[in-house]
């Protein structure tokens, strides 16, 4: 156990204690006891920079199931520590946040911090695990907290939807995932990623290579929201907004666009991954961002925001994953996609997690998210307004802030991708820089509407559940750091460069770096007159173009088919299947108990028939037989027809007496068969048995002639007969078959040798087999309690009768 | 010996099988009963019938009857003895209860989980 399987375990054990403190420190808001955890662990990793930064990584090994090749092993890498870096760096903002955004009084705070550190450890073990079972086991700890986290408000109904929206979609995509590692093993023979990497040769020309691709994509997309998997993200926005801003901006979602960076060394040397990545990220850059349009609700087009953001970052790994193909380290030509969704990962994080801090914001002082409500709050709220300018605009792709750069370089690798002769991209590959540029025309307006409908225009003081004022300082901190973060990201952009984005590049395309060198990453604000710059001048023009005139073309939104959206699938798919399995249980489980048995036996009959017919085992010996003396054939006859009768027996009594019968028959075949001791044993256990169904008789109130009648049932019949036919073949087939002698010979030679009696059968059961017979006695003591306790009950029940009455 | 005891206990069975399938709680209970004792037959022939003596070692015989199953018999006879009472108190306390012996009256109301 290293201090690094400490860190990352860190956040559970602290779980672990945030019940007790928030019981013992009522007045204390439970967030402070968490703050310093996250800071710390901040620091920590900010150490690990001098080692990445030159191309070392860092890697720590417990073993867990060595056997089977799963061992708990860490690595702390570019690519994971960036990660790292942001979940603890966000989480520490973002727990500073929820301390005065959730009201302690009202809310329960220790469940809310045991989600919110479950989670960050989940998602620190996803970034940082080497093994694909231990990541995937984290994997599946983040959908299952994040369910958690957005049905926090379990009260509420939508909550409650989302949660469990998120959690199928997640979870679905999670299994497949686990598909792929299974997959992947199968090919490579290892769980560890360090090693796969290593054998992605051997991966890429195997004939499971498709199928494990695409089941890893589906973890990938269903985690970052990719479409059509999009649906559940803005469901999840029923969490309280520090969640949001946590989960939904900054770490849960983009766990995705981990796996995928992580994977890329392994799977991208193929054209599909390339097409289904790029394409299924430009998709969602272009809905994600149509879609967030329409929205009236702030956390609404932040959502669909996100999910478009996710697209960009997808898209631009995947156009950067051509760099393993064909580009070398010298001319970057495709490398600069790479560059872009490193560095555009790290400004979503910034801008975004402000943003949804600031509707948390609006949200908490005027008590609504309603743009069509909101309005004018520029006068009450200068700070938040400042704080959404920033990161509006950094959304938009508007100089000086960190999103222009990134967004200027995500059009060079789109118009790259259209450039590319390979992966038959050159029929298609154009249109990859016209609808990320149309997205980024949608990203535009979403945003201006998002900080001009809010804080400019008619100030709507009677549509508000309160009067806005600023919010207090606390919950201002986090926000306005995140936004001077996207302010020296956009003005001094290389800080990250040489730290943090080389070295990340260096984990996703490791094959194109020769032992030690590293990706020589500048960032520059102006290239001159490019294509990219014109791109951008065009988007802002013909973004401000579509703001003005949006209530004459807002019409389109409302001619969408609400049917055939992926929203609607999905919940009728879910109706659907509650009310098929709803069926098909209610058609077999009727409750009769009859109906049960006849289950049983017919499985009985079948699967015993079917074993004795296909594997021959019926057989019938007549060599080795006992001889038959006339009074056996009379006491067979006796028992034969007793049993019957029984089936006849109008009155309970018959029956009883006939059973007792039965019983003694069986006694007296003891008798014969050499068994003094059941013979006993049958007599004693049949006079009391007889004894207790007559007492029992006695109790039983008289019931009226008719229910007494007996119907005859054929179904019932035909089974009873087959069972007895199976039964006969099987001890036919038993005496008639044996296959190895019998192994009480053992009992016979030791019985008197190592236990000293003499009568077999009771040694048997006090000495070599005492347990069984302890534990029969334990049996027989329960059926006495039970026994005990029934009477017993009737007695207070028929008080309790007698008292209602 | 042996081929008559298996039709034996195949008797035993079918009939154990029909009454556990009818509606009346007691005629269950009997077949349950009636299916103990067809399973203690068939454990007691699997073993083969009649092979020596009693497997007592004061009999001095030169070959005795299989102890083992026997010993499983034993065991098996009690165990039935206690689940029969048990049920026969499960079946008094219904009617107790609900003044029926018949299953399909005892069957849960629809929607009554």
């Amino acid at each position: 156990m290293s201090l690094l399987h400490l860190a990352v375990l860190s956040p559970l054990l602290l779980a672990i204690l945030i019940p007790f403190l928030h019981k013992y420190f009522k007045n204390i808001h439970t967030g402070w006891f968490l703050l310093p955890l996250p800071a710390v662990l901040f620091a920590y990793f900010l150490q690990f920079i001098s080692t990445t930064s030159h191309g070392g990584t860092v890697m720590e090994t417990v073993a867990w199931i060595s056997s089977l090749g799963i061992n708990f092993t860490l690595k702390v890498d570019g690519l994971g520590l960036l990660f790292a870096l942001l979940i603890t760096g966000i989480g520490a903002l973002v727990v500073l946040y929820s301390i005065y955004y959730l009201n302690p009084d009202k809310e329960k705070l220790n469940t809310f911090y045991v989600y919110l550190l479950l989670f960050m450890g989940a998602m620190l073990g996803v970034v940082l695990s080497d093994n694909l079972i231990v990541l995937y086991t984290f994997w599946e700890l983040t959908s299952f907290s994040s369910f958690l986290l957005i049905g926090y408000w379990n009260h509420r109904e939508r909550s409650r939807y989302g949660a469990q929206k998120s959690m199928l979609i997640t979870v679905f995509g999670g299994l497949s995932m686990l598909g792929g590692i299974l997959m992947l093993y199968i090919i490579t023979g290892t769980f560890s990623i360090s090693e796969t990497i290593q054998m992605s040769n051997e991966v890429v020309n195997h004939p499971l290579f498709t199928a494990t691709l695409i089941l890893f994509l589906l973890g990938a997309f269903t985690k970052s929201a990719q479409f059509p998997f999009h649906i559940w993200l803005p469901d999840a926005m029923e969490a309280p907004t520090p969640v949001s801003a946590y989960l939904h901006s900054a770490t849960m979602v983009k766990a995705g666009i981990y796996l995928v960076a992580r994977m890329t060394p392994v799977f991208a040397h193929s054209g599909t991954w390339v097409w289904l990545v790029a394409g299924v990220g430009v998709l969602t850059l272009f809905w994600g961002s149509f879609s967030a349009v329409k929205q009236t609700d702030l956390k609404a087009i932040l959502a669909f925001s996100t999910v478009s953001q996710l697209g960009m970052i997808m898209s631009l790994l995947g156009a950067g994953a051509a760099a393993l193909h064909y580009g070398t380290i010298e001319d970057g030509y495709y490398i600069v996609a790479v560059t872009a969704a490193v560095f555009h990962l790290i400004n979503h994080a910034t801008f975004k997690g402000s943003l949804f801090m600031v509707t948390g914001i609006i949200d908490h002082e005027t008590g609504t998210r309603d743009i069509r409500k909101l309005g004018g709050l520029m006068n009450f709220m200068p700070i938040t307004f400042t704080l959404a300018i920033i990161g509006t605009f950094s959304m938009a792709g508007i100089p000086p802030f960190n999103g222009f750069l990134s967004k200027e370089m995500f059009f060079t690798g789109m118009l790259r991708v259209a450039e590319m002769d390979f992966f038959n991209m050159d029929t298609w590959g154009i249109l990859f820089p016209i609808i990320a540029w149309s997205a980024s025309v949608f990203t535009f307006l979403y945003s201006m509407m998002y900080v001009f409908k809010t804080f400019t225009g008619k100030y709507q003081p009677e549509k508000l559940e309160k009067k806005p004022h600023e919010a207090p300082i606390g919950m201002l901190i986090s926000p306005v750091i995140l936004a001077s973060l996207v302010i020296i990201f956009g003005i001094f952009p290389n800080v990250l460069s040489h730290n943090i984005i080389s070295p990340a590049m260096g984990s996703i395309l490791p094959s194109l770096l020769e032992n030690g060198e590293g990706f020589d990453v500048h960032i520059s604000h102006w290239h001159g007159p490019t294509a990219e710059l014109f791109m951008t001048i065009g988007v802002i023009a013909f973004g401000l173009l579509l703001y003005k005139f949006m209530p004459k073309w807002a019409g389109i939104y409302s001619k969408l088919p609400s049917r055939m959206s992926f929203n609607r699938f999905y919940d009728r798919g879910l109706e659907l299947l509650e009310l098929t399995s709803k069926n098909i249980t209610k058609s077999y489980m009727t409750g009769f108990i009859r109906t049960y048995l006849v289950y049983i036996f017919s499985f009985f009959i079948l699967a015993l028939a079917s074993t004795l017919i296909f594997k021959n085992a019926f057989q019938l010996d007549l060599s080795d037989v006992a001889p038959i003396r006339f009074f056996e054939v009379v006491l067979v006859l006796i028992m034969a027809v007793s049993a019957i009768t029984i089936l006849f027996a109008k009155s309970r009594l018959t029956s009883i007496i006939l059973l007792g019968a039965v019983g003694y028959t069986v006694a007296l075949f003891f008798v014969l068969f050499r068994a003094p001791d059941l013979a006993l044993t049958q007599l004693v256990i049949e006079t009391v048995s007889v004894a207790l169904f007559l007492l029992a008789f006695y109790h039983l109130p008289q019931i009226r002639r008719n229910e007494e009648r007996i119907r005859f049932r054929a179904t019932n019949a035909l089974i009873s007969i087959a069972v007895g036919a199976i039964v006969t073949m099987i001890a036919l087939s038993a005496h008639s078959n044996k296959t190895f002698g019998s192994i009480s010979e053992y009992y016979v030679e030791n019985t008197y040798k190592k236990a000293g009696g003499e009568n077999m059968v009771n040694v048997i059961l006090v000495d070599f087999r005492g347990f069984d017979t302890m534990f029969e006695i334990a049996v027989l003591g329960i059926a006495a309690l039970g026994i005990f306790a029934m009477i017993k009950l009737r007695l207070t029940r028929g008080r309790e009768l007698d008292e209602n009455k | 010996m042996e081929i008559l005891m298996a039709f034996l206990i195949g008797i035993l069975f079918m009939t154990a099988t029909y009454l556990m399938l009818s509606k009346s709680l007691l005629r269950i209970i009997i077949g349950t009963g009636l299916l103990s004792h067809g399973a203690h037959l068939l454990l007691l022939t699997m073993g083969g019938l009649k092979r020596g003596a009693a497997p007592l070692l004061g009999e001095h015989a030169p070959s005795y009857a299989d102890p083992l199953p026997q010993a499983l018999i034993l065991t098996a006879i009690v165990i039935s003895f206690g689940v029969t009472a048990f049920f026969l108190v499960v079946a008094y306390r219904a009617y107790q209860e609900l003044g029926t012996d018949n299953m399909d009256h005892l069957r849960g109301k629809e929607g009554h989980e």
